[in-house]
């Protein structure tokens, strides 16, 4: 068999991209098998039919489990949990951008330092981190012997939704600050300096020159933190109780106790869609910043 | 540190730098300068790499402030008011436009920062748009400009503000030769018609020869002389400048009585300067104003300012010739007329040099800076 010939640098890239494709491979094969086919196992179920027994027939496909989504109870456990994931989001961001500036604003040196220190906490596991996080908010915990203490009283926190939001607030904190850190610290001083020297001060020149030139790292923070705050179950199972029902644990519930299979993938699905039209809105407006593609 | 003698005083300076250092931890970027810029003047500072003329200007920006010394614009005292409250703009090496702005939207920054309003700042801001030839580019993005126009928006970012001085920091090194040239016409154009002073870095010499009423000339963060392009060229101040300032021999040599130097290998040469008896001088000759011919052909009058050699190198340039000239053991740069090839020297020739007693040029030699010289 004779390879038809090719110009020499084509050849070379094609021989290229064939690498791509191999070095590509041990990882698209791990995707294919435990990403993408239990991801069109929900989707397949999310249109079958829970039977008396609990199990699922898959049989007859219809829309039954997404109109029940329709629902007071179920869109009051949406918006709860829409608004606490935002809540978390706001204020990761709103913790996270001081620090990430100041990070990005250090010496090489010391910069590498700090960053590893941010990463501490994930050495540890996540779990273990959430019951230290119950102990110190519990009624009998530190927190709350210092404030009794102190003549304040005890301190009810947990299983509220403060509790939860502490909770994630520290579970995902670092996944709005790396990615801010990296914006920050790629943006060009020159631009900030340009700026104070056409008569803004400090506070204008970061509206109009940091902030917009760190837009990116904000979204892609934010993002990173809104999914797994809108769909986490570790932490409001263990922080929240049994008030603050949230869509994740609403979600394996119907997985669980309530062995209904096809409405807890159809509320999957749904929540995977509105991940997915988010996330490409987000990326749409963030590249056309730059290119000018605005009138 | 020589003051021009010549310049007039023209009223109030528009920048004063009063005994400035700045220190960046051990390093020394500028080490004890004053200096006086005239109002309207179009100012250069020269030097080469490292030198400090950046950190100056940053200072005189408000994007630096001095470790030591004081700092006044138009008679007012700024050394720590921050970049915003000084009536200074620059234009940034890199030119620093905004990338995510427009280029009316830059240009206009300056003006909606002090609180013009939106409609008035675009107004102004096409009209400096259109000064600068970039009419019917207010809507593009910086990326979406070529390097001399992207060179145009900063000008005009910074000149829409009318700033009592602009500052600029080798605004065209990124530019090729011939948009190189084509923006000093502009530049200067620009800086006659708004009349302020523009400090202008740059570490091309001929740029700043071309351009400039007065130049400074640093180096290792001192600042070695100020004067106009001639005074810098004829009567450089020390052996640093004669050195840095186009092509030049320099002449080790010791000042003896009567108007006399010696050189290192005891030739006595007439070169009256006011240096006291003893002290270590060096004799700056330039290549072109120096005479070639054979020994026995020293006019009279040349005796005393001659030299005697033998030819190491001839360079046909077209125009002229260029020889190296072995004098026991330096060598001499001898420019000459260009002349038939059966008239020229070759290597290996003896031959004699002299020159006229006014085109000599004695500079003191207290400030043994290393440099190496341009021609080999
Ligand atoms: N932020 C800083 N931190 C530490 N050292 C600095 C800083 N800025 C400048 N320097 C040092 O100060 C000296 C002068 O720098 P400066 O940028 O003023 O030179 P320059 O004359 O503009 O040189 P060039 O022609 O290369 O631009 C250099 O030795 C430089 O390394
Ligand atoms: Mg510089």
């Amino acid at each position: 068999m004779t390879a038809p010939k090719l110009a020499p640098d084509a050849a070379v890239r094609k021989a290229e991209s064939r690498r791509g494709v191999f070095t590509a491979m041990p990882a698209a094969i791990y995707l294919l098998i435990f990403f993408c086919t239990p991801l069109l196992i929900i989707v397949a179920y999310s249109f079958g039919t829970r039977t008396a027994t609990g199990s699922t027939r898959l049989s007859g496909w219809n829309f039954d489990s997404y109109e029940r989504i329709i629902d007071d109870l179920v869109l009051g456990i949406v918006w709860r949990s829409f608004w606490l994931a935002g809540l978390t989001t706001i204020l990761c961001l709103v913790v996270g951008y001081p620090f990430a500036y100041y990070l990005a604003t250090r010496p090489a040196r010391i910069r590498n330092i700090l960053l590893v220190l941010v990463m501490i906490p994930f050495w540890t596991n996540g779990l273990i981190r959430i019951f230290a996080i119950r102990f110190l908010l519990g009624s009998d915990g530190p927190v709350s012997q210092a404030s009794s203490s102190l003549g304040f009283g005890e301190f009810r926190i947990l299983f509220t939704p403060t509790a939860v939001i502490i909770g994630m607030l520290y579970s995902y904190l670092t996944f709005m600050v790396l990615p801010l850190y990296v914006a920050i610290e790629r943006l060009d001083w020159r631009l900030v300096e340009a700026a104070r020297d056409l008569y803004a001060n400090g506070g204008k020149a970061f509206r109009k020159v940091t902030w917009p030139l760190t837009r990116s790292g904000v979204i892609a923070g934010s993002i990173l933190v809104f999914i797994p705050s809108f769909g986490s179950y570790v932490v409001p199972e263990i922080l929240g109780g049994a008030k603050t029902l949230l869509l994740g644990s609403y979600i394996a519930r119907q997985f669980g106790q309530a062995r209904n299979w096809p409405f807890g993938a159809a509320l999957s699905v749904v929540l995977i869609v509105a991940m997915l039209i988010a996330v490409v809105v987000n990326q749409r407006s963030a590249a056309s910043e730059l290119t000018g593609s605005s009138s | 540190m020589t003051e021009s003698s010549n310049m007039t005083e023209r009223g109030e300076p528009s920048v004063e730098i009063l005994g400035v250092t700045k220190r960046f931890d051990e390093v020394v970027a500028v080490d004890n300068v004053d200096l006086a810029i005239e109002d309207g003047e179009f100012f250069a500072m020269l030097g080469p790499s490292g030198c400090g003329k950046t950190t100056t200007l940053r200072m005189i920006a408000g994007l630096e402030f001095p470790t030591e010394g004081r700092l006044k614009i138009f008679g007012d005292e700024v050394g720590n008011l921050p970049p915003n409250q000084r009536p200074v703009n620059t234009v940034f090496q890199s030119y620093a436009l905004f990338p995510h702005m427009n280029v009316q939207d830059n240009v206009s920054f300056g003006l909606r920062m002090n609180g013009v309003d939106k409609k008035e700042a675009a107004r102004s801001a096409d009209e400096l748009i259109e000064l600068v030839q970039l009419g019917g580019l207010g809507n593009r993005k910086p990326s979406q400009l070529s390097g001399g126009q992207q060179q145009r928006v900063a000008l005009a970012r910074a000149l829409v503000n009318k700033p009592k001085v602009l500052l600029l920091d080798e605004p065209l090194g990124a530019l090729d030769l011939k948009l190189r040239q084509e923006m000093q016409t502009e530049l200067k154009t620009l800086q006659q018609e708004f009349g302020v002073s523009f400090v202008f870095v740059t570490h091309d010499q001929e740029e700043a020869l071309t351009m400039s009423d007065r130049i400074a000339v640093m180096n290792e963060g001192r600042l070695l002389q100020v004067g106009s392009a001639e005074e810098l060229y004829e009567r450089p101040a020390n052996r640093f400048v004669a050195d840095f300032i186009g092509e030049t021999n320099l002449l080790d040599a010791t000042v003896a009585d009567g108007d006399m130097i010696i050189l290192a290998n005891g030739t006595r040469l007439k070169a009256p300067n006011p240096h006291a008896t003893g002290t270590k001088v060096a004799m700056s000759l330039r290549p072109e104003s120096i005479e070639i011919g054979r020994p026995e052909s020293i006019p009279s009058d040349y005796q005393a300012t001659s030299l005697r050699g033998v030819i190491a190198t001839s360079s046909y340039l077209g125009h002229s010739i260029l020889y190296g000239v072995k004098v026991d053991s330096t060598n001499l740069n001898v420019r000459s007329g260009a002349v038939a090839a059966h008239q020229r020297f070759v290597p290996g020739d003896e031959v004699a040099v002299w020159w006229d007693r006014t085109s000599d040029w004695v500079v003191p030699d207290d400030e043994p800076v290393a440099v190496t010289s341009e021609a080999s």
